[in-house]
């Protein structure tokens, strides 16, 4: 097939979901909308974890952490210095936090990369870890960064965290984030590069008897996977205005691991499908959170109902689908072309 | 610091410290035979605390009664979990069940959450325990005598159970080579049932007088103390039960320790154990007392 099909669907596809955001900003009620800008963060979220666990295989449950860094260092760009001596109550803020400042965009690119930038300090001394050590290993560094937050009033505002955050990430920067992140990674993972983490991932031994320097190209994709998840933490934290360490307990990790896996490990197709139906499924298992009434009769709404049903089908997957939705498998345009019968020029 | 407020300390350490020995034994266990880290074991910690507290509340059971009731409940369920959540995932790759023991974690916390409520609730403590006996100017509460002892009686028992049983050579058996096992005639599914069973009773106990010690019972309990046990593990040698004990005391020792010399960092007691954690892991992968598995290509 000539390379200009795939090209000028792709621009067709961007165009389309442009208008898709056109139509949902001006005909969607403000909860719509938000669900939307969530998926486009928790695909962001997923494809960078899928760059590090699936591509690489790399166990990583530090995505809670690196979202932290992104969501503190992008919100303490955006906060205006008026809006820090309110919030900074119980201690004043370190001067260079206080007159820190960028636009959104920088301030988003910031956060993703202090955030990779603790990929690579934390990585250099983690990454000899194998499988289930560097999950433990990375799951403390989550909770380290979690507890020193807690403790740096002058930085983080302690344990009450930031309140009024701008709320600058609207639709058409979450979605353009996340085709960017998007693009970004599968380059990545088409290129040779790619081909190297993928040789790593599938027998790290045989690739590193190949000659491949397995510690520098497992430190690339932990630090980019860091970046991108430092940017969806930024993201998060001007979707929603108020953060807290407490936000970024272990189940924040849980959730990105869960769309991760569902969708299948080393498939971004997939994660970009989980990460549409998780997140809707999340909102829409509030349901049985809130009291249901038929007629006279209610049910009461049961805290925790969501997470029991959640992680359930966690396990339900684990256990009977363990390749996830698409396994490894991407859908393509040529795949699509070559299904509905087109046959273009042999390339 | 006074000689008695140090005797105080030293106490209030080894009973967190035996505290975290007691469930770091379960980690330790099920990671020898499985290579698993049963993350589902920091509820069943949480379960064991919850099922004394109903059985007093609820049907008004003596206390001993309840104790020993909560201890083999919470055993058939560490059972329970492995048979469905484990048990399939066997010939997986090893990550598989660790995301499985995840969500059990996960699942149970939640579960807790919808049936017990977040609501923190008050264990009933006998009063032979909470009467504070008065040393010299040391005040000592029959707690931090009572939790050490019990808990080492129960790391005795088990010892003899692994070292002096044939179950237990059955144990020992399976974390040496569980497909040599199968051929020499080694029940082995039997043996991991029973494996599970001893860590989660373990898992109870400690749980229990958890709740004694610290009398707040919530769905969230179990996750700080477990990863802080499974830290112990680590820290001792994973797969060791030595190990577990010595890593579970010694954590107990340096958090106590820390914050009653160095006060201000008290905020940061719970990310000790995490920097322990990466230390030990760069430095001394296998622990104190492990072994170095070899690279099998």
């Amino acid at each position: 097939m000539s390379r200009k099909i795939p090209i000028l669907l792709n621009v067709l596809a961007v165009a389309a979901l442009g208008l898709f955001l056109w139509w949902a900003e001006h005909s969607l009620d403000g909860y719509k909308i938000q669900i939307l800008n969530l998926i486009a963060v928790n695909i962001i979220l997923a494809l960078s974890l899928n760059l590090i666990y699936g591509f690489t295989g790399l166990f990583s449950l530090g995505h809670a952490g690196f979202m932290a860094i992104g969501a503190y260092v992008c919100s303490i760009l955006i906060l205006s210095p008026e809006q820090k001596d309110m919030l900074f109550l119980l201690e004043p803020a370190y001067d260079w936090v206080q007159h820190a400042q960028a636009p959104f965009f920088l301030a988003v690119i910031a956060g993703g990369a202090v955030a990779a930038l603790f990929g690579i300090l934390v990585g250099m001394p983690l990454l000899r870890l194998g499988d289930d050590y560097l999950g433990i290993a990375t799951l403390g560094f989550a909770e380290i960064v979690r507890v020193v937050a807690n403790n740096i009033p002058r930085l983080t505002n302690g344990a009450l965290g930031f309140k009024g955050i701008p709320s600058h990430a609207n639709l058409w920067w979450n979605f353009g984030w996340c085709l960017l992140t998007l693009y970004c990674i599968l380059r990545l993972v088409r290129s040779n590069t790619g081909n190297v983490l993928k040789a790593i991932r599938d027998d790290e031994i045989a690739a590193k008897a190949m000659g491949v320097d397995v510690f520098r190209y497992k430190l690339l994709s932990f630090s980019i996977g860091a970046f991108f998840a430092g940017v969806g933490g930024a993201l998060l934290a001007s979707l929603v205005t108020t953060i807290d360490p407490k936000m970024f307990l272990f189940t924040l990790t849980f959730n990105v691991l869960m769309i991760v896996v569902t969708g299948g490990l080393g498939s971004l197709t997939g994660s970009v499908l989980a990460g549409v139906g998780i997140t809707a499924l999340l909102e829409w298992l509030r349901v049985v959170e809130n009291p249901i009434s038929f007629g006279s009769w209610e049910l009461p709404g049961i805290p925790g109902m969501r997470m029991v049903f959640f992680s359930l089908a966690l396990i339900i997957v684990i256990l009977y689908r363990r390749e996830g939705l698409m396994g490894m498998r991407e859908v393509s345009w040529a795949g699509m072309l070559a299904a509905i019968g087109y046959k273009g020029k042999a390339q | 610091m006074t000689q008695a407020m140090f005797i105080q300390h030293l106490l209030n350490s080894l009973t967190l410290g035996s505290l975290y020995a007691l469930i770091a034994i379960g980690y330790t266990m099920v990671y020898g035979i499985l290579r698993l880290i049963n993350f589902a074991h920091s509820e069943i910690f949480m379960l064991g605390a919850y099922f004394v507290y109903w059985g007093l509340t609820l049907v008004h059971l003596p206390w001993p009664l309840a104790l020993a009731l909560s201890i083999l409940v919470t055993a058939g369920l560490g059972v329970i979990i492995d048979q469905i959540a484990y048990r399939p995932l066997r010939d997986a790759p090893r990550i598989s069940a660790l995301i499985s023991a995840i969500g059990v974690s996960f699942f149970l916390q939640n579960v807790a959450i919808v049936f017990f409520q977040a609501i923190p609730r008050e264990v009933y403590r006998p009063s032979w325990l909470e009467d504070p006996i008065l040393l010299g100017e040391v005040r000592l509460l029959p707690l931090t005598l009572f939790v050490p002892a019990l808990s080492f009686l129960l790391m005795l028992g088990l010892i003899y159970v692994v070292y002096r049983t044939k179950a237990g050579l059955g144990m020992r058996a399976i974390s040496k080579d569980i497909e040599t096992s199968y051929l020499m005639g080694v029940p082995v599914n039997r043996i991991i049932a029973l494996t599970f069973g001893i860590g989660s009773a373990l898992a109870a106990a400690s749980g229990i007088m958890w709740a004694l010690r610290y009398p707040q019972l919530q769905p969230i309990m179990g996750v700080i103390p477990g990863f802080k046990a499974f830290i112990a593990a680590v820290f001792g040698g994973i797969g060791s039960i030595h190990g577990a004990v010595v890593g579970g005391v010694m954590l107990g020792f340096i958090e106590i320790m820390t914050v009653a010399f160095f006060p201000e960092l008290a905020g940061y007691r719970d990310a000790f154990a995490f920097v322990l954690l990466i230390f030990i892991l760069l430095f001394k992968p296998t622990g104190l007392l492990g072994v170095k598995p070899e690279d099998k290509v």
